[in-house]
């Protein structure tokens, strides 16, 4: 009995790896392979081996810098405040009070719209002539009327950060509601017979015991973060110093793949942001701790 | 009661509240935009509740633009994707959960790497692999990537339900000579059935919302899936966006997606911390 064990297992798991094998590793490896080689999906243009040219060419085109800038810029900021919120929001809704079960239900919906669908309602709601945010940030001063927020440098990356938040935040809280609901209650009675205050309570005991889950929700969020595409692609297409680094990539393949070279110079790209999300993701590995048996 | 306590009371319902709305509002204001006419939605101050309703575009988007089309699209795809992803990561989360062999922990971290893979760093050479089988605008072309992007979620989440099930009934079983995969589609799956149905829920989802590969690998407006269907809509010019319309339709879709969302809020959250996901 024991000795079939790893044969039948091999059969169990040969489907799960041959699927993600044809469907992700091999493109993967093959993105590597031509990203040495400039050509195009139209034969017209013949395919020549270029060798770290693509890359020497990457590294010398603005358009990746400011791309590179603006992913980062957005994945630090909304990454932040999604945390910082997030941890407010779940200490607010962990509190004992009258219909928290649908309160709790209802913070899912943002997460579980569609981000293309959820942008456009943004989009509606950013609309420089008839959006009711565009009224409310008028009415608070914070741009003068008329302003057209996804048309001006600066403020459409602030919407679109906005419109991340929003989407994840709550996301974000009840991962760490979940978290918060595993410190034993016996921890903040011996802090309340010590005479600890709110404050040194949540410093001492809230916040050391919720790290773990902090952490990985954070690294997750990062990594999700660097690969931002949907909501910058709805809002924007990535126009007025929106571009992220996927949006400009799908420019290089898809918009220009049959009327220039540029395919294996996106493929450069491709594996430059696959390095940059590597390195998050071996933390995030190390962090989860894989333990079997 | 005294003061302190109203106090208390007062902020937390406050905060409640605010936190409420900005779940909510943006959804809201969804519905109140599609049932208003075009003459309301184009104000420059825009009423918080219709003054008048009317259900033209809900018939527009039906009647003008090939959207049932759409939505049959992405229920084949997703609820496609959401079978076949089940049935193979079934298979190897049970491996893992219960099977003894070498090298499992390699073979879970292979799984895992494929759901930090960014998918835009295989997009191009999917496209031609895709292209080259002549899979582009077809349902398999899409359900093939889903698959494959879904089942890491897929067996994460399935080997933490198969963990924590009772090992005696399966010991039993192997007792009386059922073979591993008997006792898994006899008895382990029925006694998963809670987490099966969330962890399907997940990954509909996923399938369901995905937009990039959809935008790239359909091509044609009758191809299209939801997501992208919404996000290019079309006026009658290059100038009109159709926000009536767009709004009718992101209602028609969201709408049972938050509704199963409220009625499985407490198996999802559970899914949800047995392994982080994307949205």
């Amino acid at each position: 009995m024991q000795k079939k064990e790893p044969r039948i297992a091999f059969w169990m798991i040969l489907p799960a790896i041959l699927v993600i094998s044809v469907i992700a590793f091999f493109p993967l490896f093959k993105t590597f392979y031509d990203s040495f080689f400039s050509f195009s999906l139209n034969p017209r243009f013949p395919r020549e081996f270029v060798g770290f040219g693509n890359y020497i060419k990457l590294f010398n085109d603005s358009r990746f810098w400011d791309a590179l800038k603006t992913t980062i810029i957005f994945t630090v900021i909304s990454v932040s405040l999604e945390t910082i919120l997030g941890l407010m929001i779940a200490l607010v809704v962990h509190q004992d009070f009258k219909f928290r079960g649908a309160v709790r239900a209802a913070m899912l919906i943002p997460w579980a719209i569609p981000t293309a669908i959820s942008s456009q309602m943004w989009r509606w709601m950013f609309n420089d002539q008839f959006g009711i945010m565009s009224r409310f940030y008028e009415a608070l001063h914070i741009i003068e009327p008329g302003t057209p927020i996804l048309g001006r440098p600066g403020l459409a990356l602030w919407a679109i950060i906005q419109v991340d938040v929003w989407k994840t935040t709550p996301f974000m809280a009840l991962l760490i509601l979940a978290g918060l609901q595993l410190i034993p209650e016996q921890l903040y009675e011996a802090a309340k017979i010590d005479g600890a205050n709110m404050i040194q309570r949540f410093f001492k005991i809230t916040l050391p015991q919720l790290t773990p889950t902090i952490a990985v929700a954070l690294i997750f969020r990062t990594l999700d973060a660097l690969r931002v595409f949907d909501v910058v692609y709805v809002m924007t297409r990535g126009s007025v110093g929106t571009e992220t680094l996927s949006v400009y990539n799908r420019v290089l393949l898809m918009d220009r793949a049959f009327t220039s070279a540029s395919f294996g110079y996106g493929s450069a790209l491709s594996v430059v942001i696959f390095l940059l999300i590597s390195i998050f993701a071996i933390i995030y590995i190390k962090t989860l701790k894989l333990q079997f048996d | 009661m005294n003061s302190k306590k109203i106090i208390y009371r007062f902020v937390l319902y406050f905060l409640v509240a605010i936190i409420l709305i900005w779940c909510i509002f943006p959804f809201y204001w969804a519905v109140v935009s599609s049932l208003k006419p075009d003459k309301d939605l184009f104000e420059i101050n825009p009423s918080l509740f219709p003054k008048r309703i009317t259900f033209e575009n809900y018939v527009k988007v039906f009647t003008e633009r090939p959207f049932h089309i759409n939505i049959w699209n992405s229920i084949v795809v997703a609820g496609i994707t959401t079978i076949v992803s089940l049935l193979i990561g079934s298979l190897a989360a049970y491996a893992i959960a219960r099977l003894k062999f070498k090298g499992k922990v390699v073979v879970m971290s292979l799984i895992l790497a494929v759901s930090m893979f960014p998918q835009v760093s295989i997009l191009g050479s999917l496209f031609v692999l895709l292209r080259n089988f002549k899979l582009i605008n077809t349902y398999p072309g899409l359900i093939l990537p889903y698959v494959s992007i879904t089942l890491p979620l897929t067996t994460w989440i399935l080997q933490n339900f198969f963990r924590e099930l009772p090992k005696e009934v399966e010991e039993s079983a192997a007792i009386d000579g059922c073979s591993r995969i008997r006792t898994l589609w006899s008895i382990v799956l029925p006694m998963a059935a809670p987490g099966l149905v969330a962890t399907g829920l997940l990954t509909f989802i996923s399938a369901w919302n995905e937009f990039l590969f959809a935008l790239t690998f359909m091509q044609r407006p009758e191809k299209y899936t939801v997501p992208v269907a919404i996000a290019l809509f079309k006026g009658a010019s290059q100038y009109e966006i159709p926000w009536g319309q767009i709004m009718a339709a992101a209602v028609i879709v969201t709408t049972p997606l938050v509704i199963l969302v409220l009625i499985f809020q407490k198996k999802i959250i559970a899914g949800l911390s047995a392994g982080s996901v994307k949205g």
